[in-house]
């Protein structure tokens, strides 16, 4: 056991007692207080920690259990990495259904909190691409729960932020591609109508859709950004860019925080105007595409020792478009945010778990170098915004929410408390219940 | 079709050697006492790629049961293109001197068992007239030290057979390699607190595949710990005696 363990806003710093686990076959560990999975911690805030408590590390349960490279069906240990599995089923024409923004995440991470990735208006939640998983108990009891068998324990656990046991092990459908290889438009948009207009023409033919906004911009401005608009490349693409080699490091976190006003500015604008024409067309792997901040390992660290908070939303279409201007507003006049503010249109897919986040609407996330109480005042500024519009922020990326937002933003909390184990609890559970 | 055989198949370091000849097509054989994690690692390798994997459950201090799973490999594989022997345990120091029984147990575990395994090996290895047979030993075998003497005695009788054994197979063709890792971040370590010097088990499993296909002879894993223990053996006694180590 040591003492260690993270989350990737490296914001609350909290003291935890860390178990390997090795065998799931065996029963958890039975130990003074309460238990929390812990996959690869990159969970931005404190659903991942587990203070004064204890975190079970999941990441030597990576065993692949079966695959089909006819049907798609993978099963594996819950600690697997997406990346793993990535470089499994790619060379074999397969791809994960949905991924988040980072491919280090475990398997069973991505069904606690039910991802999604940019295909959400194609394809849904991670959840909805989980055929089945074990869930161990405290109790030492295994559950074997899918869409079908032991519905409810599988629609409390996913989404269910790692509290209702542990996922030992789960059975994924994948999704076919040809090749690793992406076709991608980027579209430069000048203001929050062009967003929309670029989402509605885009969202029935391409898979992929997410736009980078420059959270600096203000007045007729206000909302501009690049729109990007992928899909998987057929067989023979006219281009065939192999994997970027190399990944750089930042080696040591520097005593403050790299984003601040200044360079903010300076990036958004250069980033804004690297595309001389409004369109441009490229044929790319699915690495950069698809992870580009996995090319930098330890990328938290620009943010200095403070950490960051990261913050996403979601506000329902009925508009959706005041909604996120007021948001941009509020970020802008602050003066805060980071160069990596993403917004998204989700579609009407309906996750199977009760405590997911995504649902019809448009979502934004971008990142807070941790100021103390100033970005806390300014992040409870946007909680109201959301809470009016009757949206909803995600736990997955958050430190700090009121647990009266909580509940508000997911009424199905009361039902889904029975299913929290005896012995489970997390920082973020606490919190929100108090 | 390249054939190996791993006894000690669910340690750490072990399997992540497994998972290396396992993607690049191997057939393999593993041995291990837990069948639950061997059954999960067999169907790990196979995904992976190997191109078949088979298994055995084996309490290597049953030194009467050797034969027949070596038997049961050999019927697999036909021809063995390495062998690796990764079981091991990190034995309570403290334990082994307040107990006889503990201390000679911990050494059969580390030490006997091995040869005995050698022993056999290097019979079917000699009559193949080819082959590697990898034996991890430590970095802790080439110098008693008080916080872990009894393992690391163990570790030496495995490098001093090896290298006897070394000499003997190699007029038949046949490579005995010694590894020798420092600090590696298993389950087996699990209670220590991790610093620069720590190796993770893949960097070792790399370490291991390469030294095998070039022929060495010992390998220090990482590198570096070569080095350190030319001088950690050389300090003289007079010193050493006053040092914590």
């Amino acid at each position: 056991m040591s003492a260690d363990g993270q989350s990737w806003g490296r914001y609350p710093r909290v003291n935890q007692t860390m178990v390997d686990l090795s065998d799931r076959h065996r029963l958890l560990p039975d130990v003074n207080g309460s238990l929390l999975p812990y996959g690869n911690g990159r969970s931005y805030g404190d659903s991942c920690l587990n203070e004064g408590n204890t975190l079970l590390r999941t990441r030597a349960l990576d065993h692949f259990l079966a695959f089909d490279p006819a049907t798609g069906v993978l099963e594996c240990e819950g600690g697997v990495l997406l990346s793993h599995i990535l470089d499994l089923v790619v060379p074999q024409g397969w791809f994960v259904p949905v991924t988040p923004g980072t491919r280090f995440v475990t398997v069973g991470g991505a069904i606690a909190n039910d991802v999604h990735g940019k295909n959400h208006h194609h394809a849904g939640n991670f959840g909805r691409h989980v055929l089945e998983f074990e869930l161990l108990r405290s109790d030492g009891s295994r559950l074997v729960c899918g869409p079908n068998a032991d519905h409810e324990w599988f629609a409390a656990t996913i989404g269910g932020l790692g509290l209702t046991g542990m996922i030992t092990r789960a059975r994924i459908q994948l999704r076919r591609i040809a090749g690793p290889w992406m076709s991608t438009e980027v579209h430069r948009f000048g203001n929050l109508a062009g967003f929309f207009r670029l989402s509605e023409q885009s969202d029935r033919d391409y898979e992929y859709t997410v736009a980078w906004i420059d959270c600096l911009a203000t007045g007729q401005k206000l909302g501009r950004g690049l729109f990007t608009r992928a899909n998987h490349a057929p067989a023979h693409p006219d281009r065939r860019p192999i994997a970027p080699a190399g990944r750089l490091r930042i080696p040591f976190t520097p005593p403050v925080s790299l984003i601040n006003r200044l360079t903010l500015r300076g990036f958004n604008t250069l980033y804004y105007h690297r595309q001389r024409s409004p369109v441009v067309h490229k044929t790319t792997h699915y690495l950069p595409q698809f992870y580009p901040l996995d090319g930098i390992g330890d990328w938290n660290r620009i943010y200095g020792p403070r950490g960051f908070m990261q913050y996403q939303c979601v506000v329902p279409p009925t508009e959706a478009e005041r909604h996120i201007a007021q948001l941009l507003k509020l970020i802008a006049a602050s003066g805060s945010g980071s160069f990596l503010a993403v917004l998204k249109q989700f579609g009407n897919l309906v996750s199977p778990g009760m405590l997911s986040f995504p649902r019809p609407g448009t979502t934004l996330a971008l990142d807070f170098p941790n100021q103390g109480a100033r970005t806390l005042a300014l992040l409870n500024r946007l909680d109201d915004v959301v809470a009016a519009a009757g949206g909803a922020v995600y736990p997955a990326k958050d430190a700090r929410m009121s647990g009266a937002h909580f509940r508000q933003y997911f009424p199905a909390w009361e039902s889904f408390r029975p299913f929290v184990d005896p012995h489970f609890s997390s920082s973020f559970w606490r919190r929100v219940m108090e | 079709m390249f054939n190996v055989l791993i006894i000690g198949a669910t340690s750490a370091i072990a399997e992540a050697t497994a998972r290396h000849y396992a993607a690049r097509g191997a057939r393999l054989f593993l041995v291990a006492r837990n069948s639950d994690r061997l059954t999960d690692i067999v169907a790990d390798l196979r995904v992976r790629g190997a191109t078949d994997v088979g298994q055995a459950t084996l309490d290597v201090n049953s030194l009467d049961a050797h034969t027949g799973v070596l038997d049961q490999a050999w019927h697999l594989l036909q021809k063995v293109d390495v062998v690796l022997i990764a079981h091991g345990t990190l034995p309570d120091q403290g334990a082994c001197e307040t107990s006889v029984e503990t201390a000679l147990a911990e050494f059969t575990t580390n030490g006997t068992s091995t040869i005995a395994l050698m022993t056999a090996l290097a019979q079917r290895l000699e009559a193949q007239r080819n082959g590697t047979l990898v034996v991890i030993s430590s970095v802790a075998g080439d110098r008693g030290r008080q916080s872990n003497y009894l393992y690391g005695a163990a570790k030496a009788a495995v490098s001093t057979f090896a290298s006897g054994l070394r000499q003997r197979l190699a007029k038949a063709g046949v490579n005995v390699l010694t590894i020798k890792p420092g600090f590696v971040d298993t389950p087996m370590t699990h209670a220590f607190r991790k610093g620069a010097l720590w190796a993770t088990p893949d960097a070792v499993a790399r370490g291991i595949v390469r030294a095998a296909e070039r022929g060495r002879s010992v390998a220090y894993l990482p590198w570096f710990w070569q080095p350190i223990m030319l001088i950690i053996r050389h300090i003289p006694e007079f010193i050493f005696k006053r040092l914590k180590l």
